[in-house]
């Protein structure tokens, strides 16, 4: 009886994590799907879903009209910078966080997360104004700076929770055994915190590669990513959902594919420490 | 060890790309800041030719309507210099010209030939006399009509129809059975889509947004009667959820011949006459409605080019302006595309040129253009310029949600009378704070 019941359990657990799964993926196989389609097929009512003549127009369209290479490397340079730098920052943060905890640290840890809640439109302004005031306004330098504090209290908390994970004794027999602050975090925190490291780095990357408030409004040509690639093919008058789409996917399909391939490492370093 | 080089190669690359980045300057070339529509895409594919002509680089960043306002006007109150030159549309340029942020256009070359230029663009292009951006192209809205439902009908379009006529005819056409609405409007809620045709329509039944001294007029008979009408019609005649129908949900019906009548922005009539319109053979057009009132239901608009100020490269940008706004850019694309193609609605030559009125819609663009005044755009006077707007920096917040609350009431959530009470208060209240009253 029992196992009948686990059995009707893992389908029904099964069947609502497929459709959750295929619920979240629909809108991503609707772009690549409509990526395919000619502008009059993408809003054909009712919609087409394979009965059409596909058509690789749109990415020869976008390829000709775009310069994606340019797009992507400022991706690439903008949402691996920021991560880089935050995490270069983050990791001594963290580190005296999590094992040399003052009466405050959980008020610093709230405060640092309630900048989050802030909506960026809010520092548009001020921001725009160091920027133009810095010569930084179309740099990938000034970007990564930005992104790097915006993802800074995410990369922060997430590091904070895997320290706290680790026994403070290894790092307290470090030190008795000679080791200096820098080998203690260099040697001993970082190795053992290794997955969690490398799945808040992906966490961030993400983060960074799907901005889209500060990349639209702090860049113009030099530095704009593919966020911007995207927005140039968005039009409320006119028919360019095929060619929109054809943009989506090519901006998407890195981090997609960077995604798929990190995903072990991406679930276990999220679920680091869930379990005991 | 392993580790410790990985951190010093990535802390090394990101100081290297970071450095680089930081060096990014903005080199001679000029940026232009633009909307993605099928006329701009067209104009970035012949910039090499003035590159070549002149030696004048040229940079695009092309972003969708909302985002480009956003983008350019934070650059241009932050003096951000993003931009050389900036693709705005009329509501903005009378605001921006009065506080000094555009260069003034009144300079261009004799070849240029400003006058040439359709007056009622010109006029909603300029603040007090001074043109402060150059129309690339304009459009009114009009009537686009199926010929052969019509027909069916029994009825014939008049060149200057009156809403009576477009409700009868809605009805008569309307075939639910075959899925054919006898009419498709916006109904969707934003000031620039479901707001700019029913404050274009209410001109037409006399009711204006404000009275002299900026006081709402929601609560007037005549607000009523646009919206009682509307709502009728469109329940009786109309697509099923036209309350969140806009320009391309309507554009994508009438080209799957879902629509009798379609009423909207005249440079649709190059699509749903195009090769992606399925009764792209049987279409009509005539003027937008009006009720007998004097003032009809047409709207202006125009997408320009203006240069903000402080701007470093102010005769690079002129030039690029008379370039692409100039008759020789025209003559171009008509050369390599056909006069379909031209950008329609900026220049008086244009519609003088006799293989331009062979193009099917040309004299009904140009009359609905002609016959739209934004100066005068109401039955009763009111204190604003602009048709399916009022051209004062707090407009678009304000008729965004009243759009809204109107949507609302098309989608049935509120009554019409409820509808109009929230747009008086919220627009009372917006004025107040805004200190217009």
């Amino acid at each position: 009886m029992a196992r009948n019941v686990t059995t009707q359990r893992k389908i029904i657990t099964t069947a609502a994590a497929w459709t959750i799964g295929l619920i979240i993926f629909f809108p991503i196989y609707w772009t690549i799907l409509t990526s395919f389609k000619t502008e009059a097929q993408a809003i054909n009512d009712p919609p087409l879903f394979f009965a059409f003549n596909w058509t690789l127009e749109n990415y020869a369209i976008v390829q000709e009209r775009s310069d994606y290479m340019k797009f992507l490397w400022n991706s690439v340079v903008i949402a691996g910078g920021s991560t880089i730098l935050g995490t270069l920052i983050a990791i001594p943060a963290a580190w005296s966080m999590a094992f040399v905890p003052s009466v405050r640290t959980k008020d610093i840890l709230l405060w640092m997360l309630s900048t989050k809640m802030l909506p960026a439109v809010g520092v548009l302004y001020p921001i725009s104004l160091v920027f133009v005031q810095f010569n930084l306004l179309d740099t990938r330098g000034g970007l990564m700076v930005v992104l790097m504090l915006i993802n800074l209290p995410i990369i922060v908390w997430m590091l904070y929770s895997y320290f706290k994970e680790i026994p403070g004794e290894i790092l307290e027999a470090a030190r008795m055994d000679g080791a200096t602050l820098k080998e203690e975090i260099l040697y001993v925190l970082t190795p053992m915190a290794i997955p969690g490291i490398a799945s808040t780095l992906l966490l961030n990357f993400i983060l960074a590669w799907n901005e889209a408030f500060w990349t639209l409004n702090l860049t113009a040509t030099n530095a704009a990513p593919l966020t911007a690639f995207i927005a140039s093919y968005s039009s409320p008058e006119g028919l360019f959902f095929a060619k929109l789409s054809a943009a989506s996917t090519m901006a998407i399909a890195p981090i997609l594919i960077l995604g798929w391939l990190s995903q072990k490492q991406l679930v276990r370093g999220l679920t680091f420490g869930a379990v005991k | 060890m392993f580790l410790k080089g990985t951190l010093c190669a990535a802390t090394a690359l990101t100081l290297i790309t970071a450095g680089g980045a930081f060096a990014d300057g903005h080199s001679a070339t000029i940026t232009i800041a633009t909307v993605n529509n099928g006329d701009m895409i067209r104009m970035q594919g012949y910039t090499d030719g003035f590159t070549a002509e002149t030696g004048i680089a040229v940079e695009w960043v092309t972003l969708e309507e909302n985002v480009l306002r956003q983008r350019v006007t934070t650059d241009i109150t932050t003096k951000g210099g993003a931009f050389d030159i900036m693709t705005i549309g009329m509501y903005e340029t009378p605001i921006w010209g009065s506080n000094g942020w555009l260069v003034p256009l009144n300079d261009l070359s004799a070849e240029y030939d400003a006058a040439d230029l359709l007056p009622a663009m010109a006029g909603g292009l300029s603040h007090e006399g001074t043109l402060y951006a150059a129309p690339f192209y304009g459009e009114s809205s009009m009537v686009m009509y199926r010929t052969d439902l019509m027909a069916a009908a029994g009825l014939e379009m008049p060149d200057a129809p009156s809403w009576s006529f477009i409700a009868k005819a809605a009805r008569e056409m309307t075939d639910r059975d075959n899925d054919i609405n006898g009419v498709c409007l916006r109904g969707k809620a934003g000031w620039g889509e479901g707001g700019a045709f029913i404050t274009a329509m209410s001109n037409s039944f006399g009711a204006r947004w404000f009275d002299e001294d900026w006081n709402a007029q929601f609560d007037t008979r005549e607000w009523s009667d646009t919206l009682n009408f509307y709502v009728n019609m469109m329940n009786d005649a109309g697509p099923a959820g036209y309350a969140t129908n806009g320009f391309n949900e309507n554009l994508s019906l009438f080209n799957q011949g879902k629509c009798g009548m379609w009423i909207d922005a005249t440079v649709a009539a190059s699509f749903v006459t195009g090769d992606d319109s399925t009764v792209a053979d049987s279409v009509g057009f005539a003027l937008a409605p009006d009720n007998g009132m004097g003032v009809r239901s047409n709207w202006l608009w125009a997408w320009a080019l203006a240069i903000p100020a402080g701007t470093q490269q102010e005769a690079e940008a002129k030039q690029f302006i008379e370039w692409a706004t100039g008759k020789g850019y025209i003559e171009q694309v008509a050369a390599n595309e056909g006069w379909a193609n031209v950008p329609p609605g900026a220049r008086t030559s244009l519609y003088e040129n006799a293989n331009y009125q062979a193009v099917p819609f040309a004299q009904m663009t140009l009359d609905s253009i002609l016959s739209a005044d934004p100066t005068n755009s109401t039955v009763d006077p009111s204190p604003y310029v602009g048709i399916q707007f009022a051209a004062i920096p707090e407009f678009a917040g304000i008729a965004t949600e009243v759009s809204q609350e109107f949507s609302a009431a098309y989608a049935g959530q509120q009554s019409i009378e409820e509808a109009l009470e929230k747009a008086q208060a919220i627009t009372n209240d917006a004025m107040e704070a805004a200190g217009y009253r």
